[in-house]
């Protein structure tokens, strides 16, 4: 042979050679996620179950021919560290899409690079982030509904108003912070709409280490419902002052984070009995939502050996919905066009473990579908009684009912 | 604005008690800071160290971690003296003690905070006990036995350290060292023996304060920064070097903080809290009792 021949035949082997690296070359995902700091125990929890789909994945021959490989960085649940994050996994790591970490206050900082890049962007969990940004490609995976502070506080207030007698006054309070501070806007114009009226309305540091003055200031204006915004030590502080101070109104709850999960569940134990609160899921109805008691099943063996929260009710389903969104529509589109694959999303319907997804205009779910529940009948710390059926009713929305509120809420506290 | 008589006695008790808590958590700064010139930022990190302490032997053999804090208080010490001895060593001898001393602390800080984060993960713990859920009603006041018991104890505490420092020898060395050093020497004491002794009964303080911190609220191996401010707040204000002064100092802040949280709102109390720090140091630059 020519050396013409050699050097074309050589050339041509590297060709190859390369392509067939480029087509092994993994599908990378990035995002930062809380593995440090307040939110770290959800955050573990999401990334548990982002794990466990690329696995799946992965053991079904991977995505578009492609090996799933997840990069992810600790955000620290401080937001000042997302936009380098960001940067970096797009720059150096060279990501091929994108996904949110945990929570309003790291959704919103990427925000601005996502625009700039034009990514498609699926967020976990954080309320009403693109009502000030509107950016056609973000995509939220919690179930608040189109109007999220409004969907967000819609069970709490639509509960109330079917009290008999009707009640006419609410408390409202929070911490400052961003997702409690976006929760009682949502409140407010829930008060509003229902004509109750507004006889406490104040915040309260998130570092506060005595919730019991908030609570007795709340009571001297006999509120008949109590509307709390919190994180979760401030969940914890404010549901230990108000079985302290014995607060009596008709319904207290609404917007707790915390409860959602095994530490809260099994610390504060029968001193949740009574409270409304919201929840992502339930036993009671794990009938509307195929195929996730096979994922929790395999969620909770892993959970508790990382010493994560081993119930896995709240993010880990979602969590790993989300991926299953972009799984889809990566595979109908074929590719990772940005573009594509947003159009795609607003378009059409998702089938995933959560049920049926489909996005509004402005990423939000279409549909509000966070539940609102009432604890009842909690005995001990223990977890055992939170995995079966018989602790919670079901509130709203009306397709998952499977109870009326009790109330008053001293009286519930059994 | 009008105050009545249940939330006022209420907002009273409660500020007390809030009082009695941060004072536990600062007189090892009153005696590390106030006493030694020490400016141990970590101090905060043993405060969260103790909590967690307390959280193990009570979640392994469901003892009280307040019993248990005082019990395990010599190992704390025993930490303390080892950490002073560093320090000492490597910054204080040379003079250094000012920026990289200052810098050791902050390690030591971080260091500890990933140490508990790697060992217990990042969920919150919370310690049940027997008094937990116990309030006691005298008349329209409430006394949640959850704050009444640190309270009593960390008063015990404060009060101890107080009476130790006054009354007996090495405790009177111990505000003899913080006058002068060289006058202690020419009588025979090892000023460096004595300070690393106060360091450790110091940090033995926040090991203590620790199993109320978790008896109060649930703890995090992150939350020890939150209360950076606040110890340092209430040594100011009461005066360096003044224990007593630490006493009162941490009895302004609870009660200002509770006095805004039920009468204002509760957005206002670090505001309130740290303007009165502010406006007590306008007035008596020293602190409260300070000399």
């Amino acid at each position: 042979m020519n050396k013409l021949g050699l050097w074309m035949s050589a050339g041509l082997a590297a060709l190859v050679l390369a392509a067939s690296a480029q087509a092994q070359q993994p599908l990378k995902i990035g995002f930062g996620m809380s593995l440090t700091g307040p939110l770290a125990g959800n955050g573990k929890a999401a990334l548990i179950s982002m794990q466990i789909w690329a696995e799946d994945v992965n053991a079904k021959g991977g995505l578009l021919g492609r090996k799933v490989e997840l990069v992810y960085y600790d955000d620290q649940t401080n937001p000042s560290t997302v936009p380098s994050i960001y940067t970096k996994l797009l720059d150096v790591d060279k990501v091929d899409l994108v996904v949110s970490g945990y929570g309003t206050n790291v959704i919103a900082p990427a925000m601005p690079i996502m625009m700039q890049r034009n990514m498609t962007f699926m967020s976990l969990f954080g309320l009403n982030v693109n009502s000030k940004f509107n950016y056609d490609r973000y995509f939220q995976i919690m179930p608040a509904g189109p109007d999220p502070a409004i969907g967000w506080t819609q069970g709490f207030f639509d509960t109330a108003m079917t009290l008999n007698p009707k009640p006419q006054t609410v408390a409202l309070v929070g911490a400052d912070a961003e997702y409690p501070a976006l929760a009682l806007e949502g409140a407010r114009a829930q008060a509003k709409r229902t004509g109750l009226k507004v006889v406490y309305d104040k915040s309260y540091p998130p570092n506060t280490v005595d919730f019991s003055p908030i609570v007795r200031a709340i009571q001297a204006t006999n509120p008949d419902l109590v509307f709390l915004a919190s994180y979760p030590p401030d969940s914890a502080g404010m549901v230990r002052a108000v079985n302290e101070v014995g607060l009596k109104t008709r319904m207290f709850g609404g917007g707790l984070v915390g409860p959602q999960f095994a530490a809260l569940k099994t610390q504060l134990g029968p001193l949740l009995n009574g409270v409304v609160n919201y929840e992502a899921y339930a036993p009671e109805v794990s009938a509307k939502y195929p195929f996730l008691e096979q994922f929790l099943a395999k969620y909770q063996g892993r959970a508790v050996k990382e010493g994560v929260d081993p119930l896995g009710f709240y993010l880990p389903p979602y969590a790993y919905a989300m991926m299953q969104v972009l799984e889809q529509a990566i595979k109908a589109t074929g590719g990772l066009d940005q573009g594509k694959l947003a159009d795609y999303m607003h378009t059409y319907e998702f089938d995933t473990f959560v049920g049926k997804v489909r996005f509004a205009k402005n990423g939000e779910w279409s549909i509000p579908r966070m539940l609102t529940v009432q604890y009842h009948g909690i005995s001990g710390n223990d977890l055992e009684q939170w995995m079966k059926p018989g602790k919670v009713t079901v509130l709203a929305p009306s397709d998952y009912k499977t109870g009326t509120a009790m109330t008053p809420y001293q009286d519930n506290k059994k | 604005m009008e105050f009545p008589t249940a939330l006022l006695l209420n907002a009273i008790i409660a500020g007390l008690l809030l009082g009695g808590f941060y004072a536990a958590v600062s007189v090892g700064i009153s005696i590390s800071f106030g006493m030694l010139d020490v400016v141990n930022i970590a101090h905060p990190a043993f405060i969260i160290l103790g909590s967690y302490v307390a959280y193990i032997v009570n979640d392994r053999m469901g003892l009280d971690p307040i019993a248990v804090s005082i019990v395990l208080s010599p190992l704390f010490f025993a930490l303390g003296m080892l950490l002073y001895r560093i320090y000492y060593l490597c910054f204080e001898k040379r003079g250094q003690e000012s920026l990289r001393g200052l810098a050791f602390f902050f390690g030591i800080l971080f260091i500890t905070e990933v140490v508990l984060l790697l060992v217990f993960g990042v969920d919150y713990r919370l310690v049940e006990t027997a008094y937990s859920s116990v309030t006691l009603r005298l008349g329209v006041v409430d006394f949640p036995l959850r704050l009444v018991v640190p309270f009593v104890v960390s008063v015990t505490m404060v009060v101890g350290v107080q009476l130790f420092l006054a009354r007996t020898f090495f405790g009177r060395a111990v505000l003899a060292v913080a006058q002068d050093q060289l006058a202690l020497r020419l009588m025979g004491i090892n000023p460096v023996r004595v300070k690393e002794f106060a360091f450790a009964l110091s940090i033995a303080t926040a090991g203590v304060a620790g199993a109320f911190l978790i008896v109060i609220q649930p703890v995090q191996p992150a939350i020890g920064r939150e209360y950076i401010g606040l110890v340092f707040a209430v040594c100011v204000l009461g005066g360096m070097g003044s224990i007593w002064g630490t006493l009162l100092g941490a009895f302004v802040l609870g009660l200002a903080e509770s006095f805004t949280s039920t009468f204002f709102g509760p957005s206002w109390a670090p505001a309130v809290s740290f303007g009165t720090l502010l406006a007590a140091l306008a007035f008596k630059p020293s602190g409260l009792l300070g000399r």
